[in-house]
């Protein structure tokens, strides 16, 4: 493994679920790779396949649904096939997880220090004072005041921020590769949001941590990520560093997904929406996913559009982009 | 906390009181008290005295007087039988009684938490379909019938165990108990389990409901997440989750086990309470009735509280909520 | 956006479909259609076939136990002493009958005492069922339909009734009923109408929200009406499983409460009390005199039992649609 290998490589991963109303092919063929210290956004209506894909990379896909194709590389290993006891050993220290509701996600009957002390004694042998001593500076990178008094205490009493922020802080415990942070601003209001932004941000360039971040929100992947992915009906239609792909998205989605931020319309215009909606993965259209919302399909679009590259950096997925937006 | 204690208290003994207006309305309304509560071989004399020493010529509410600072003061009335105040009687059987409910509960909780996580963990394999078929059948067979078949297979048939009876006692405290010693084990076991498979069948539906529902929660997802091992998952944080229910429903159970005993006691001759109960109800020693139905009721209430308070310290969220008004 | 693309997007439209499965056919459009639904559902699971198969054998036996029974037990003109406790297989003196079953104490034939034994558990339990049903039915709707200050006041005794166990409320009705068959149906009731008034009260709630009550009440039904005539047909599914639990609980009850020997006397000798009889020959290996009126006991409360749990798998998914 040279510095040069990317922290996780994802090359046409397929995850799908098997149940009895038919195959839903939650992810399909989606390839994307994450360098160290690097932030990538993942963007997508809920349905998607955002959240699946995160669980693919942490093998947290349960029943009915299994990775039935593709490979992910995580510092150049494909970890795609690997057993559940392998898996344990890498998530919590070499790869760890965000979630999206931290009310559900820490244990409502067990303190934090358990929850934090756990995490790191599941893969370090040592004593439950020197690892409540790390628990406690965690704490303190994240930004929680008084961490002792807060080490005893239950979830439901502290807020929904700082139970991110604690999310977060076990993340960091073990110090590991790479993040996978699923919607973890989306449960809170806006101002706490803003914050978390920063302290993640801050502490991935720190410690040149690789971090990709789910999202729905294209405003939080705007001053966030370097480089964004951006998600249709389990595919990845486009790809590239933010910035280019934000100022002149090159897929009719992403430029409806920008489009209707309320932020980029002129005041008293009415707000655009993509018209249609999210298909059902057990009953996609033909061809294209998202044709049946284009504003640019044409008789060709019933076909499988494949990964394209017009543009150096940029890929999509798409007969008919953009591209006049691009000077 | 004190605030929630205090009410609980109240509505215990609210509950209390309407019982036994319930019982002693019951004995003196429906049938001829004087029959019910005089023994029918006084003399006409002695009938006389007695009338008057009970308080039976006074008006309804004013007997109900009598009777409830009687019950109060310990007086529960005076067997016809064995010619005893009844509470003695019946607080003499009380520990063998109490001995049995908490070994049929101990057995219930070890045996019936571990099976039903299992088969919560696991609801296809055989062994868990197995484990619930069996807590089927563990539920609608009758107490008495498996206790006898338990006599035959193990007393009659192979002759492990005896087959009836109380074992030899050790004092503890000034109470007599045979858990103690191994005689008192061997005769103890069958009983307990006999008493304890009704409730096992329902610990292990609970425990495998429980399961199954804590087992998709996110933070188990969670928990996998941070890579810790399924052992700990399982233990940890499955369990203290599953156990707040399980032990409210099992508190409140422990009044029904107790309760339930006087057909365990019957069919192994286990001298409790249910025992003398039944005997009583035979023999139409009313008094004793009267006062073990008072007694029974009281322990009841008592254990519904406990078991209310004891559910406020298991799960947090209540405790503190209680600290905040 | 040339008008021939907003044409093929607003024709596409209805192509993306949300996957919605076409609407069930309602049940009050055909009586013949949900029935036979019920019938295949049912039918699936092979255990419950049989256990319904067995349940109605049990008690085509208990309605003709006199005609079936090889001898009538307790006809004393028939039975012998000198028949007593015989083995299954044995013959009797006279050496004209096989007792299948043995004898008990007395030289009654063990199948005989059974069947008129079963004739009467299922007596017993059936009636206690119907009725404590029909005193559910009745205070149920009526709490669910009035609500209110009547709801509260009936609910809270139902609850307080709960929290007692069964076996402590029947054993305090007997005590202070005493014994005969009159008072151990009346216990049984006590102790079961509280279950069937909650479970008529949950359903009767449900459906009170619904449309058609609305629409009945508007168009000026009497109350009786509304209750009877259009919530108790739907109100009836969960009743029936809870009613068959229920009997299949009062049978055990009763035969407790027989085994005992506070249960009903001797003149109507239930399973409980054959087995209580022959409780005391165990010890001496003459177990036939207690085992087979317990395994009759046995078969019956399971079959009810797993006849029971299939009809609610069966029709609770179809409620909640």
């Amino acid at each position: 493994m040279t510095d040069d290998t990317p922290t996780l490589a994802v090359e046409n991963l397929r995850t799908y679920f098997y149940t009895k109303a038919g195959v839903v092919k939650a992810v399909d063929d989606v390839s994307f790779s994450v360098r160290r210290g690097e932030v990538m956004g993942l963007v997508g209506e809920s349905g998607s396949g955002k959240t699946v894909t995160g669980f693919s990379i942490m093998g947290l896909v349960d029943p009915p649904g299994r990775i039935a194709g593709g490979r992910i590389l995580f510092n150049g290993e494909d970890i795609a096939g690997y057993s559940d006891e392998q898996m344990r050993r890498l998530r919590g220290r070499k790869i760890a997880m965000i979630f999206q509701d931290p009310m559900m996600t820490l244990n409502p009957v067990l303190r934090i220090d358990t929850q934090m002390i756990e995490a790191i004694r599941a893969h370090e042998k040592i004593s439950r004072e020197e690892a409540r001593q790390r628990a406690r500076d965690a704490l303190g990178k994240v930004g929680i005041a008084s961490p002792d008094e807060r080490l005893k205490s239950y979830p439901h009493q502290f807020s929904g921020g700082m139970r991110q922020r604690v999310s977060i802080a076990i993340a960091l415990l073990n110090r590991p590769d790479l993040i996978v942070a699923d919607e973890p601003t989306t449960a809170l209001d806006v101002t706490i949001q803003g914050q978390i932004l920063y302290e993640a941000q801050k502490l991935c360039r720190e410690t040149q941590t690789a971090l990709i971040w789910i999202t729905h929100d294209l405003s939080v992947v705007a001053g966030l990520a370097d480089n964004i992915c951006v998600m249709y009906a389990g595919r990845i239609v486009e790809k590239g560093p933010v910035d280019d792909v934000l100022d002149h998205p090159l897929h009719p989605y992403t430029r409806g997904l920008i489009g209707s931020v309320p932020t980029q319309n002129q005041r008293g215009k009415p707000l655009y929406q993509i018209p249609g909606m999210t298909p059902s993965l057990l009953n996609l259209p033909e061809g294209c996913p998202f044709r049946t919302r284009c504003p640019r399909a044409q008789e060709d679009c019933r076909r499988e559009p494949e990964i394209t590259a017009p543009l150096p950096g940029r890929e999509i997925r798409c007969f008919h982009p953009h591209l006049e937006t691009v000077a | 906390m004190s605030v929630f204690i205090i009410r609980r208290l109240l509505q215990a003994s609210l509950v209390i009181l309407v019982m036994s207006l319930l019982v002693f309305f019951g004995v003196n309304v429906i049938g001829n008290p004087v029959d019910i509560l005089i023994n029918p071989d006084f003399t006409q004399e002695q009938r006389e005295a007695a009338i008057r020493a009970l308080g039976l010529h006074l008006p309804i509410h004013e007997q109900y007087f009598v009777f409830l600072k009687n019950a109060v003061q310990g007086d529960l009335g005076i067997s016809f039988v064995f010619g005893e105040p009844a509470l003695k009687l019946i607080v003499q059987r009380m520990p063998a009684t109490l001995e049995l409910a908490f070994a049929a509960l101990f057995l219930s909780i070890v045996v019936g938490i571990p099976l039903g996580v299992y088969a919560g963990l696991h609801p296809e394999s055989i062994a868990g379909r197995t484990i619930m078929g069996a807590s089927i059948l563990g539920f609608s067979l009758p107490t008495f019938w498996v206790g006898i078949m338990m006599i035959m297979l193990f007393a009659v048939m192979l002759g492990w165990l005896p087959s009836t009876g109380r074992g030899d006692t050790v004092e503890v405290l000034g109470i007599h108990v045979s858990f103690l010693t191994w005689d008192g084990l061997r005769h103890l076991f069958m009983p307990a389990l006999n008493l304890a498979l009704l409730k096992m069948s329902l610990v292990i539906r609970l425990a495998r409901a429980g399961t199954r529902e804590v087992m998709h929660q996110d933070y188990v997802k969670f928990a996998r997440a941070k890579g810790l091992s399924r052992r700990r998952v399982v233990l940890v944080h499955v369990l203290k989750n599953i156990m707040i229910p399980v032990v409210t429903i099992l508190g409140l159970e422990l009044g029904s086990l107790i309760a339930f005993s006087v057909v365990t006691e019957t069919v192994f001759a286990w001298p409790g309470m249910g025992k003398l109960i039944i005997d009583s109800i035979q023999l139409l020693d009313r008094p004793v009735v009267v006062a073990y139905l008072m007694i029974i009721v009281f322990m009841f209430v008592t254990i519904n509280l406990v078991v209310d308070v004891l559910y406020s310290l298991l799960d947090p969220r209540v405790r503190l909520q209680d600290l905040k008004e | 956006m040339s008008p021939a693309d907003t044409k093929m997007v607003g024709t596409k439209m209805a192509d993306v479909s949300t996957g919605i499965p076409p609407e069930r056919a309602s049940p009050a459009t055909a009586v013949e259609t949900p029935f036979r639904r019920f019938l295949s559902d049912y039918t699936e699971s092979p255990v419950a076939v049989v256990a319904f198969v067995a349940l109605v054998l049990i008690l085509l036996i208990a309605i003709f136990a006199p005609v079936i029974s090889p001898q009538n037990p307790y006809d004393l003109a028939v039975i012998d002493i000198m028949d007593s406790r015989l083995a299954p297989g044995e013959t009797n003196f006279a050496g004209d009958m096989t007792y299948v079953l043995g004898t008990d104490d007395q030289g009654r034939d063990m199948l005989s005492a059974i069947f008129y034994g079963l004739r009467i558990s299922l007596g017993v339990g059936v009636a206690s069922g119907v009725i404590a049903l029909s005193l559910g039915l009745v205070i149920g709707l009526t709490a669910a339909y009035f609500g209110g200050k009547v709801d509260t006041l009936i609910m809270r005794t139902v609850d307080l009734q709960l929290s007692f166990p069964a076996i402590l409320v029947a054993l305090i009705l007997v005590a202070v009923l005493g014994r005969g068959v009159d008072k151990i149906i009346i216990a049984l009731v006590v102790v079961q109408w509280a279950y069937y008034t909650r479970t008529v009260r949950a359903s009767a709630l449900v459906e009170r929200r619904k449309e058609y009550v609305e629409a009945a009440t508007c168009l000026g039904l009497g109350t009786r009406h509304i209750l009877f005539r259009h919530m108790l047909p739907n109100v009836l599914p969960p009743l029936i499983v809870v009613g068959t639990v229920q009997v299949a609980h009062a049978i055990a009850l009763e035969a407790t409460l027989s085994f005992l020997g506070i249960g009903l006397p001797i003149t109507e000798p239930s399973l409980g009390l054959l087995i209580s009889n022959g409780f005391d020959y165990m010890l001496s290996g003459k177990y036939w005199i207690s085992f087979f009126p317990g395994v009759a006991l046995l078969i019956t409360i399971v079959t009810i039992n797993l006849v029971g749990d299939r009809l609610r798998d069966v029709l609770n998914p179809r409620l909640q649609k």
